[in-house]
This record gives C-alpha cells, sequence and structure tokens, in this order.
C-alpha cells in the first residue's frame, strides 16, 4: 500500500524547534519566518548543544554563524594591520582566504552584508586608527609610520588619511595635543 | 541580522532643516531612530532628563538661539555621564578655524549643512556606517575625528 503525504515544513520545523528547546530547557518563544528569542541567558554550551541537535535535521543557527565568522574577519585584519611581524608581503585577499579557509568572494560577500562596510574600506579604518596611535604616541614620525604599515609613500598615507578622515595627520596631531592641554588644565 | 538601532538627536532651529533631516535617515539600511530639539537649551534639558535614553550620536548646529552649538558642546562634554555620545556639529560655516576649535573642544564630526537632498542622505549614511564601526569594533572614540 502506497500513501501520499503532504508537509507543511513550517510546522515542522517549528516543532523540532519546540521540543529541542524544551529537551535542553531552554525558557524561549518561537517568533516565526526562522526566528527564535531566548527568554533567558543560554550558556554557550547550551548554545552549542542546540546547535548540534539541530544540525541532526538540517537546521542551523545562521546569524550566529555569521557573527563569529565576521568577527574572526575582523580579528584577522586587526591582527594583519597591528601585528609588526604579518608585515608580509602578502595580498590582503590571499592572506584573509588562507586564514579562514573560505573563498575571498564569500568572506568579502557576508562582510558586507553584515557590517555596511567593504573589507577593503575596514582595512583602510583600522590602518588609519593605527596611525592615529602611533600619531598620539609621539616617538615615530610619518614617514616611518608610513614604512611600518606597507604604504608606498609618506604621500600616499597622508592622502589616505586625509580622504578618510577628512583632516591632514598634522591637523589631527594638533587637535589632539590642544586636547590634551585642555585636559591637563582642568 | 538583527541590528539594535542607532538613537540619533539633532539640535537645530531651522524647522525645515530638521524636517530634512528625519527624512534623509528613513531612507538608509541602518536602523536609527531621530528625534529633533530647537536648541541647546532643549538639548540639554533633553538629556539630563532621567528618563532618557541617551543618543549614540548628537548633531548640532552651530547658529541656534537661547543655547548655540558651542556652549552645547561645552556643557555636554564637563559632564562625564555624556562621554559616549558622539559629536557631530551640523553647521553652514565651514571655515578651518570652526572645524578646529570644535574638534578641539570635543566633537568628533564636522558637516558643512549640504546643499541638497541626495548629498545630505550620502553624508548621513557615511557617518552612521563609520559611527557603527567604531561602535562595533570596539574602536577608540577618543581618536574618532571626521570632516565632511
Amino acid at each position: 500500500m502506497r500513501v501520499f503525504i503532504k508537509f507543511d515544513f513550517n510546522t515542522i520545523c517549528n516543532k523540532i524547534l519546540e521540543e529541542k528547546l524544551d529537551e535542553i530547557q531552554i525558557k524561549h518563544r518561537i517568533l516565526g519566518f526562522g526566528e527564535v528569542e531566548f527568554l533567558e541567558k543560554v550558556s554557550n554550551e547550551k548554545l552549542n548543544l542546540f546547535s548540534q541537535l539541530l544540525n541532526n535535521y538540517g537546521i542551523e543557527i545562521v546569524e550566529n554563524q555569521k557573527t563569529i565568522l565576521i568577527q574572526k574577519i575582523k580579528d584577522a585584519i586587526v591582527d594583519m594591520v597591528f601585528n609588526e611581524d604579518s608585515t608580509i608581503n602578502v595580498k590582503s585577499s590571499v592572506y584573509l582566504s588562507e586564514k579562514l579557509n573560505h573563498s575571498y568572494g564569500y568572506l568579502s560577500n557576508i562582510f558586507s552584508e553584515v557590517t555596511y562596510t567593504s573589507i577593503e574600506n575596514f582595512i583602510i579604518m583600522q590602518k588609519i586608527e593605527y596611525t592615529k596611535q602611533l600619531i598620539i604616541n609621539n616617538q615615530l614620525s610619518l614617514t616611518e609610520i608610513a614604512f611600518k604599515l606597507n604604504y608606498s609613500s609618506v604621500a600616499h598615507l597622508s592622502s589616505q588619511f586625509k580622504n578618510t578622515t577628512g583632516i591632514t595627520p598634522s591637523a589631527f596631531q594638533r587637535i589632539i595635543n590642544k586636547r590634551r592641554e585642555i585636559a591637563s588644565k582642568k | 541580522m538583527q541590528h539594535d538601532s542607532i538613537l540619533i538627536t539633532l539640535a537645530d532651529d531651522d524647522e525645515d532643516d530638521r524636517l530634512f533631516f528625519i527624512d534623509a535617515f528613513e531612507e538608509l539600511k541602518i536602523n536609527t531612530i531621530v528625534n529633533t530639539v530647537n536648541n541647546g537649551r532643549e538639548l540639554l534639558n533633553y538629556i539630563n532628563h532621567p528618563d532618557t535614553i541617551l543618543p549614540n550620536i548628537i548633531f548640532l548646529d552651530l547658529n541656534m538661539p537661547i543655547l548655540n552649538g558651542i556652549e552645547s558642546l561645552k556643557e555636554i562634554k564637563l559632564n562625564d555621564k555624556f562621554k559616549d555620545i558622539v559629536i557631530a556639529i551640523y553647521s553652514t560655516s565651514s571655515s578651518d578655524q570652526d572645524v578646529e576649535d570644535t574638534f578641539v573642544l570635543g566633537a568628533n564630526i564636522y558637516i558643512k549643512k549640504p546643499s541638497n537632498f541626495d548629498s545630505l542622505k550620502k553624508i548621513l549614511a557615511e557617518i552612521v556606517t563609520i559611527n557603527w564601526q567604531y561602535h562595533t569594533s570596539g574602536l577608540n572614540k577618543d581618536n574618532f575625528l571626521l570632516r565632511l
């Protein structure tokens, strides 16, 4: 004998979520459209367990994975920019895709989607932030900073600084120094 | 992805400017909640009120009656409670002196009021995006200076 079966995926998925969440005792609310709200603080162990249980059904916690990957990309970029040993002459796209084991296209898409900016822009921003720190520390000249951060010339660094912040490196330094003066008078 | 909204307060005495400003934010991708006040005094009353959830960014017009932008900026910077708020100066003037003076007083962003709606939208989008990076990537706000 054969029977025909009609599925309602939404009901199935919600039922699975419901059962698994009850099983590991997480207070929750199912919001539909693939969104679940936890009504209490959930430990990482519980969250991992929940994720594993769902994987058996081909269900994945999407946002969480994405957020983790974004964080990894950001960490790798910060490491690349701030860590002096890694000023190796590797293109950042190659560096990131090798370090994170994904194609650069994938990383780049997911990054733009979640952070509203591109990896390229984020790298520039981090480099400029690092430049600001180095300027404030007052130990390196701009030429030395440009060299340290792998800029082809001090002019290139200056123009990227101006493009990113709207002010020149020397104006930045002047403003920070004046702020310090005011703060020290208080 | 569910993002928290960015709270924004604009202090500007010009009604048209306030309306343009609100419209411009409505078209951005990042969720924002915008409210406006008419001058610096109203702004300080608002942020000092115990029920107010402090904004992430304050946009300050420089020329306002009762309490102008510079005076408001000074007062805001006196109170440690407000140290996490990003201050954007929003003005028709863009002399280098004005820009530098407000930065020295603690402003983070200086915007020359653009002449048309499209550039306003572009500028605001840029600010909110950059601010978002500071917000989500733990960058040092003390070094946040941006002139547009």
